[in-house]
């Protein structure tokens, strides 16, 4: 079982004859996603690799319908590209771009409330559900995802693309697969978040576990932590913090209004101390990851 | 992109948001500002009337003596190249005003206090009821009814709840319009005369919005705003002219610590990964680095050679997550090089070699035929790292 997309899921590219998207295009298409059509305004009728090509998301919506979008263009076009897809009916959006404006962010993802859709990053390199289906540039070409990606019950989210990747080798490499592997994205506002993504893995019946990869900054693992305890969450969660030395770095500063929202928590000294108060398991060392896997599994 | 307090009084002023009557002087520029005035150094720290930043003049011949003092004065390592001189506002009360976004709520966020120009953050510990707070959308804004709303949360009433609704309102549209992601005025003084007066004003802006905030993009490049800050040392320096060198992915953010271990590593989760994982094994790190996208062999080449000509680095480790963009023969070549070009033994400086992924058959016969220690995937990035630390404390 997987999360937020399956075999059948149909796909959308927005910027797709752009180099990097065409070249993830090409990847997924070989993983055995059902890329269906893709759009850059000013290019309908063109393909890439045999992908149509329509100006307008509506026109792509029309040709075949789509339910997951992803989106790579440039960062100040990411919010009219999110709009446009959310209004046109799209339910999963991936948005890959980096440096969106922060405010941007915050408002493709008020409209994504209101329409009922989830949203992966800004700043993401996607999602792979192991021998299912792959959104994005998670993993790379398919030679490389089937070396470091396995079929499996343990979840992983991570804050670092590459690091989503590497998690999955450590388990692979293991004989541990994975359900559902998501780089969250690497912004301070995210449209799915850990504690997000821990509600989704903890509802899924092929998922048994979940591995959490963090860094400094931010308040949501302590939200999850809290969560952890109020639902009595059952299903084991393993964090590896990334970054420890980073406390110890002068000039790492929060702004104050920011430090009295998160009341000055985005150490990973503080994360591990909230983390091993809810019984979330840390990893203090990377490979410990499957030693505690090993345990709970 | 931090502004300083006089930059972010000039854009309030735009929003009709009054601060205090004042002008700023440059080191050796004579004012003819009246006394009795205060004399605010423009550094971009916060704290900085505790350490001496901010001081009141009664007299002319004070007020240059001071001026001068505050020149010569670093605050947390900042030396300012301006002084706001400001009159003096006799007060009746102080308020603290904010706005920022809440990273777990996705939107942004007013505070509001009756107890200003104290350390907010402490006072939101310590008596939380102090301080309240309401999310906003972007798109409706903080109209001023629903400041009121918040500003009468904490006690506030009558004419002054209608002046601070009002005054946030406005605040909240700076927010947005210049793509800030901290807007804070503190204190908001309460002058006896009955107006609002902003004596302090912390405005940041979103570096990532700076392509469509080209007033902002112009100061951030302008040079000279103030001088200090955690300084870029030589080493470093040259590692950002390494990176600039060609546009083929990043071979920088290299950050300089005291120890013998030179390190090449990457990603940015990876990173800061194998430099815990390092550390944790007894490993002295001599640099913090970020490679990725792909760098050119050239790139990494004179990334390795700086890093070894750092004095008492004998050894470099290069530990990278599996990578599937960035060409593992491509790093492995340009290490290579880089240790033969500094006059090396790439079997004897490469402490430990782990860089899976795409090109690592081609890599690795590279690696082998120089005797470089290399590991494949099933070496964990903290086993490789440990491997690193040994061979380095065992020197």
């Amino acid at each position: 079982m997987t999360i937020l997309a399956n075999s059948e899921t149909r796909v959308l590219v927005q910027g797709i004859t752009g180099r990097e998207a065409a070249s993830f295009t090409k990847d997924m298409l070989e993983y055995g996603t059902k890329v269906v059509s893709g759009v850059t305004p000013g290019k309908k009728g063109h393909t890439v690799h045999s992908v149509p090509v329509f100006d307008t998301v509506a026109q792509a919506m029309a040709f075949e319908t789509a339910d997951a979008a992803i989106i790579s263009v440039p960062p100040l076009m990411v919010k009219e590209a999110a709009q446009e897809a959310l209004l046109g009916g799209i339910k999963l959006l991936i948005v890959v771009t980096e440096r969106v404006p922060r405010r941007d962010t915050v408002e493709f993802l008020e409209l994504a409330r209101e329409t009922g859709a989830t949203v992966i990053g800004p700043n993401t390199l996607g999602l792979i559900s192991p021998g299912v289906v792959k959104l994005g540039m998670a993993g790379g070409p398919v030679a490389t995802v089937e070396k470091a990606y396995m079929p499996g019950k343990v979840g992983i989210a991570s804050r670092s693309g590459g690091m989503t990747t590497e998690i999955a080798n450590l388990l692979t490499t293991n004989g541990i697969g994975q359900s559902t592997c998501i780089s969250v994205g690497g912004d301070p506002i995210v449209g799915s978040n850990f504690l997000e993504l821990a509600e989704r893995f903890n509802q899924d019946p092929g998922t048994e576990a979940m591995v959490i990869f963090s860094e400094p900054g931010g308040v949501i693992e302590e939200k999850l932590a809290q969560w952890v305890q109020e639902n009595r969450v059952t299903m084991p969660i393993i964090a590896f913090i990334a970054g420890r030395f980073v406390d110890d770095m002068p000039g790492m500063r929060f702004g104050h209004a920011a430090t009295i929202v998160e009341g000055d928590k985005g150490s990973t000294k503080s994360k591990i101390e909230v983390f091993e108060g809810a019984g979330i398991r840390v990893a203090h060392a990377f490979s410990d990851i499957v030693t505690i896997l090993r345990e709970v599994l | 992109m931090r502004l300083l307090e006089y930059e972010s009084k000039q854009i309030l002023k735009g929003y009709n948001i009054a601060g205090p009557r004042g002008e700023t002087v440059s080191r050796g520029q004579e004012t003819s500002f009246p006394p009795p005035a205060m004399l605010k150094s423009q550094v971009p720290t916060g704290g900085r009337g505790k350490a001496g930043g901010i001081l009141a003049a009664q007299s002319a011949p004070e007020m240059g003596e001071r001026l001068e003092l505050l020149f010569d004065t670093p605050i947390h390592g900042f030396t300012p190249t301006r002084i706001l001189v400001e009159e003096q506002i006799e007060l009746r009360q102080e308020f603290y005003l904010g706005i920022t976004y809440d990273t777990a709520a996705k939107l942004p966020v007013a505070v509001f206090s009756q107890q200003g120009g104290v350390d907010v953050e402490a006072l939101a510990k310590q008596q939380p009821g102090q301080v309240v707070d309401m999310h906003f959308s972007p798109l409706r804004r903080l109209p001023s009814f629903q400041a009121r709303e918040l500003v009468s949360r904490a006690g506030v009433t009558g004419k002054l709840l209608i002046q601070l609704g009002a005054v946030f309102s406005r605040l909240a549209d700076v927010f947005l319009d210049y793509d800030a992601t901290l807007a804070e005025i503190n204190p908001m003084g309460l002058a006896a005369d009955g107006r609002l007066i902003a004596l302090d004003c912390h405005l940041e802006i979103d570096d990532d919005a700076l392509p469509r905030q080209p007033e902002m993009a112009q100061l951030a490049k302008e040079k000279g705003r103030f001088a200090g800050g955690r300084a870029v040392s030589d080493f470093e320096r040259r590692a950002q002219e390494i990176d600039s060198l060609d546009h083929r992915g990043v071979a920088g953010r290299v950050i300089e610590f005291p120890g013998n271990l030179g390190l090449i590593i990457g990603g940015g989760g990876a990173s800061l990964t194998a430099f815990d994982a390092v550390r944790q094994h007894g490993g002295q790190p001599a640099n913090y680095c970020e490679i990725g996208g792909n760098p050119s062999v050239f790139k990494v080449t004179e990334l390795t050679k700086h890093i070894l000509s750092k004095p008492g680095v004998k050894k470099i480790a290069v530990i990278m997550n599996v990578v599937s963009n960035t060409r593992v023969d491509l790093v492995a070549r340009g290490v290579i090089k880089g240790i033969l070009e500094s006059g090396g033994d790439p079997a004897q400086s490469v402490a430990v070699f782990r860089v899976p992924g795409a090109w690592e058959e081609e890599g690795f016969r590279l690696l082998s035929k120089y005797g470089v220690p290399y590991c494949d995937r099933t070496v964990s990035i903290d086993e490789a790292a440990r491997r690193a630390a040994a061979a380095t404390t065992a020197q």
